[in-house]
């Protein structure tokens, strides 16, 4: 962010949460909303902004109503408002809603959409810090980040920074969603470093009964998966994560076992992506579309040999070519997948298990 | 859609000044360009075409279509040349594997659902898409299991209709529209690769510039209604034209198809019309087909108009000048050249003349836009050329001088019947130089057969005092010439003479010695571009820039 150049600066809070599998910041909108707006206070504060941008999804009707309560309850108490705690300082939050749209959440797009613009991804450069919201520097930051941030003051950095089990580069705790095939799915706080291998199989209870292990995406649906082998010695932080060839993303791990069709679920998975697709890029908008067709006839026992090629061409051409990166993560999926589960793609291609869908 | 931010940078790309200069290596070739100048500009510089489809240089760049994807040496990814800025030492490879492997790849991607309906389409020949697929892409489809994505054809406008089925997103339509019109009507609905162009609800694409979305559109999704089927792009002849619609001057392409003129676009002209027409100029063009033409000089003899050749008008014309004395009076057309006014009314210099041209007055339609941009109210090509030359634009007085002239010369005016009938009881002796017989002009002493501004080489002077060019597009009916040439023969006498100007080039250079505002100039200096006429009379240096726009 540049020195204050009388030009307004805004701090934009993404509570856009759409990724799939995750779920952390919802919850955090919904059982401590306080904290929240304290640290979107505070750093307001910090980067000189006057106006927070509390860009909300949709489908988040709950946690809408408790911020929007929330922050009512705030002004009044001129926690923030034309002069918060009687600083002189003027600190606004205004909640924007989305009209659930999940690439709304890539930063840039939500700038977008909030100036009351299309939900499209800006070209970077100029960054969000140079020209952000209404072409004005802007700080973008997620829920998790934001609500961190009280305690971080309150305690210094020392002892944020002391929690992690790990890597130095990895700080602080992060909130984990867990969803899918576990005994106990939810949130679950847990200090970089963490086995993942802990998080699975005690704190979450580990698989049902009789069940195995099959894949984990670690990070939300937009990155590689992980094998149970993979998964089986990752520390949970960002660079253990990256280690074993995925990302940690926004941490919404997804958890599969024995019974799942690697297939189908990334099928779905693909399906999700072209349907988000915000048109702008060709490689984007076609090859989303395009991939989800191919997966389709492989599930319904039409694939071909010469699919492995194709889908791992257009991944290539889908990855590191556009605006953004929702591309990237329809492809990431899509290659780790015939990678490690190559033999599931083989078996609807050779007959050998039945087909999951009619012929398209 | 499109933040303002990036139009703003847009503009400035424009105004780039050489103050600073940074030197890039692309393919090879080492070039030195003003310091912001994006990749593909510089590209323009060196001689290399960056293959492209959303943008363009009059619009913001949304770097959307991923056709320009270029490599830049150190760079991790390949940059989009379209908004990627050149660096001091940058070497950028066009041509290298990667990058082609990445426009193959855009390429299968766009033709996946684009129908290959080539044979009837009305952009074939024509089409970037056609163009960069022959050149760069795939030779076979991957995508055959499936059949295309259809959407029927949609009706936007007035002239416009909408090929869903073929559009590439390139949302160049929309970015017109929003940026240069200014009338945001289109927009892109849906996502994903249910997406199309848009029309906003109970609205048409009837804007006075509208037209220009045609153009825009790299593929055949926008098409003219008025050109529908009328014409394969190769069996188009072009010819650098000015438009002679208003005074304005913009700068037009004639497309002639077997000596018929089927559309005018335009041609690029930073300084005038960047690279639009608008609607009126686009459809002004059905009279330049007209097949009731005079193609045979008339004399009236016993009152009745008898067919004759050159050599006799001219000697007929040749007399009824030298017989006048006293006054003559000229009422020209306000889209004669400014060769053919300037040597009619020298033609006359004995005697004491009274010139107008005609104005027909029309409703303004500003570009919004586009800074000094707009169909002018004044529907006269040459006004300022005219006025230059002596002319007035005050046609009423005009006529009045009919009752005392001598002789009048009616050069392609096109008259109402009123001025037919004041001109038919004028005491003078008339002559009409046209390219349309009218029954209201048969009093006529001499009839002789013009060209129109289609069918000669001429010069027009805009609202700015920039004189420029138009070219023959089209042969001449019958034995009709230029009324320059009529004049000229005129003021060398009978018989072959020499000093009668053969060309129109030849008549201009004849004007300077009489109008010192043309003084010096000739029509090789004037290029494709024009020339500024300076109120002294030289004409302004470094008026002429050369054209980037030719894409």
């Amino acid at each position: 962010m540049p020195k204050a150049d009388g030009r307004p600066h805004y701090l934009v809070c993404n509570a856009d949460e759409s990724e799939p599998g995750t779920f952390k910041d919802r919850e955090i909108m919904r059982w401590t909303p306080h904290q929240l707006i304290e640290g979107c206070a505070i750093a307001a504060y910090a980067i000189g902004a006057e106006r927070c941008y509390i860009y909300i999804r949709g489908e988040f009707t709950d946690p809408l109503k408790i911020m929007q309560h929330a922050i009512d309850e705030a002004t009044a108490k001129g926690a923030i408002g034309s002069n918060a705690f009687g600083s002189g300082k003027r600190i606004e939050m205004i909640i924007h809603r989305g009209a659930g749209a999940y690439i709304c959440g890539e930063e840039t797009a939500m700038l977008n959409s909030i100036e009351g613009k299309r939900g499209n991804p800006r070209i970077k450069p100029p960054y969000p810090a140079q020209a952000g919201v209404f072409g004005m520097p802007t700080t973008i930051n997620n829920v998790e980040t934001l609500a961190a941030v009280p305690h971080i003051v309150m305690r210094g950095g020392e002892w944020y920074k002391g929690l992690s089990l790990s890597n130095p580069k990895s700080t602080g705790t992060k909130l984990i969603s867990v969803c899918g095939h576990i005994q106990r799915p939810g949130n679950y706080e847990v200090t970089m470093g963490t086995p993942m291998k802990e998080l699975i199989y005690d704190m979450c209870g580990g698989m049902r009964p009789g069940r195995t292990l099959k894949a984990v995406i670690p990070g939300g649906s937009s990155v590689p998966i992980m094998n149970a082998a993979e998964a089986d010695d990752c520390l949970l932080d960002y660079e253990g994560v990256v280690a074993k060839g995925s990302m940690l993303g926004s941490a919404g791990m997804i958890v599969m076992d024995d019974t799942t069709d690697m297939v189908y679920q990334i099928w779905r998975l693909a399906r999700f992506y072209a349907h988000e697709s915000c048109a702008q890029c060709t490689q984007c908008r076609e090859g989303t579309a395009w991939s989800v067709r191919i997966l389709e006839r492989i599930l319904a026992g039409k694939g071909k040999q010469e699919h492995f090629q194709l889908l791992l061409d257009l991944s290539d051409n889908m990855t590191g070519k556009t605006i953004c990166v929702l591309s990237d993560s329809c492809a990431a999926p899509i290659v780790s997948g015939i990678q490690k589960f190559r033999h599931e793609f083989e078996a609807y291609i050779q007959g050998a298990r039945e087909p999951a869908m009619a012929a398209v | 859609m499109f933040s303002s931010f990036r139009v703003i940078q847009a503009k400035d790309q424009e105004e780039l000044v050489a103050d600073e200069l940074v030197n890039v290596t692309i393919d090879g070739a080492q070039v030195s360009v003003p310091k912001g100048t994006t990749i593909i500009e510089a590209a323009k510089q060196a001689g290399i075409l960056v293959p492209h489809y959303c943008y363009h240089p009059s619009l913001s760049s949304p770097a959307v279509c991923r056709m320009c994807l270029v490599e830049v040496e150190k760079a991790p990814k390949l940059m989009p040349a379209c908004v990627t800025a050149v660096a001091e030492g940058q070497v950028v490879l066009v041509d290298s594997e990667k990058a082609k492997k990445a426009r193959e790849g855009v390429l299968e991607l766009l033709l996946i659902n684009h129908p290959l309906d080539c044979p009837i389409c009305d952009q074939a020949g024509e089409c970037e898409l056609q163009d960069y697929v022959f050149q760069e892409g795939r030779a076979g489809t991957r995508y055959a299991d499936y059949a295309k994505r259809y959407s029927p054809v949609e009706d936007f406008g007035p002239d416009v209709l909408y090929v869903p089925n073929r559009c590439i997103l390139c949302t160049r339509c929309v970015r017109f529209m929003e940026e240069v019109a200014e009338e945001p009507v289109l927009n892109v609905s849906e996502r994903g690769d249910r997406a199309f162009i848009g029309i906003s609800p109970e609205q048409r694409l009837d804007h006075g510039w509208s037209g220009n979305v045609v153009d825009l559109c790299p593929v055949g999704s926008l098409i003219s209604k008025d050109f529908l089927h009328k014409a394969r792009a190769w069996d188009l002849d072009k010819t650098a034209s000015i438009c002679p619609g208003c005074t304005q001057g913009c700068n037009i392409t004639i497309d002639t198809r077997d000596d018929m003129v089927v559309r005018l676009r335009p041609r690029p002209n930073l300084d005038v019309n960047r690279y639009f027409i608008c609607d009126y100029g686009r459809m002004n063009y059905r009279w330049m087909n007209r097949g009731d033409r005079i193609e045979a000089p008339l004399v009236r003899e016993s009152g009745r108009h008898v067919a004759t050749d050159w050599d006799t008008a001219l000697d007929r014309l040749g007399q009824l000048v030298r017989g006048t004395s006293g006054s003559a009076l000229i009422l020209a057309s306000g889209r004669a050249s400014t060769e053919s006014l300037g040597l009619v009314r020298r033609m006359l210099d004995r005697l004491e003349v009274t010139a107008a041209v005609q104005v027909p007055i029309g409703e303004e339609a500003p570009l919004a836009g586009v800074p000094n941009l707009a169909l002018r109210p004044e529907r006269a090509a040459n006004l300022v050329g005219a006025q230059l030359l002596g002319y007035s634009a005050d046609w009423p007085s005009a006529l009045r001088e009919l009752a005392t002239a001598g002789l009048v010369i009616v050069l392609d005016a096109d008259l109402s019947h009123s001025d037919q009938e004041l001109i038919a009881n004028a005491p003078g002796g008339v002559v009409v130089m046209g390219t349309i017989f009218d029954e209201g002009l048969r009093s006529a002493e001499l009839i002789l057969p013009l060209t129109t501004m289609a069918e000669e080489n001429g010069t027009y002077v805009n609202r700015d005092r920039r004189i420029q060019r138009y070219n023959q597009a089209k042969s001449q009916p019958g034995m009709s010439r230029p009324a320059w040439w009529v004049a000229g023969e005129v003021i060398a006498g009978p018989g072959p003479s020499a000093s009668a100007p053969a060309t129109a080039a030849e008549a201009f250079e004849l004007l300077g010695e009489r109008w010192p505002a043309f003084a010096g100039l000739t029509h090789s200096d004037l290029g494709y571009t024009g020339v500024v006429l300076a109120e002294s009379g030289d004409a302004l240096a470094g008026s002429q820039r050369a054209d980037p726009g030719f894409m």
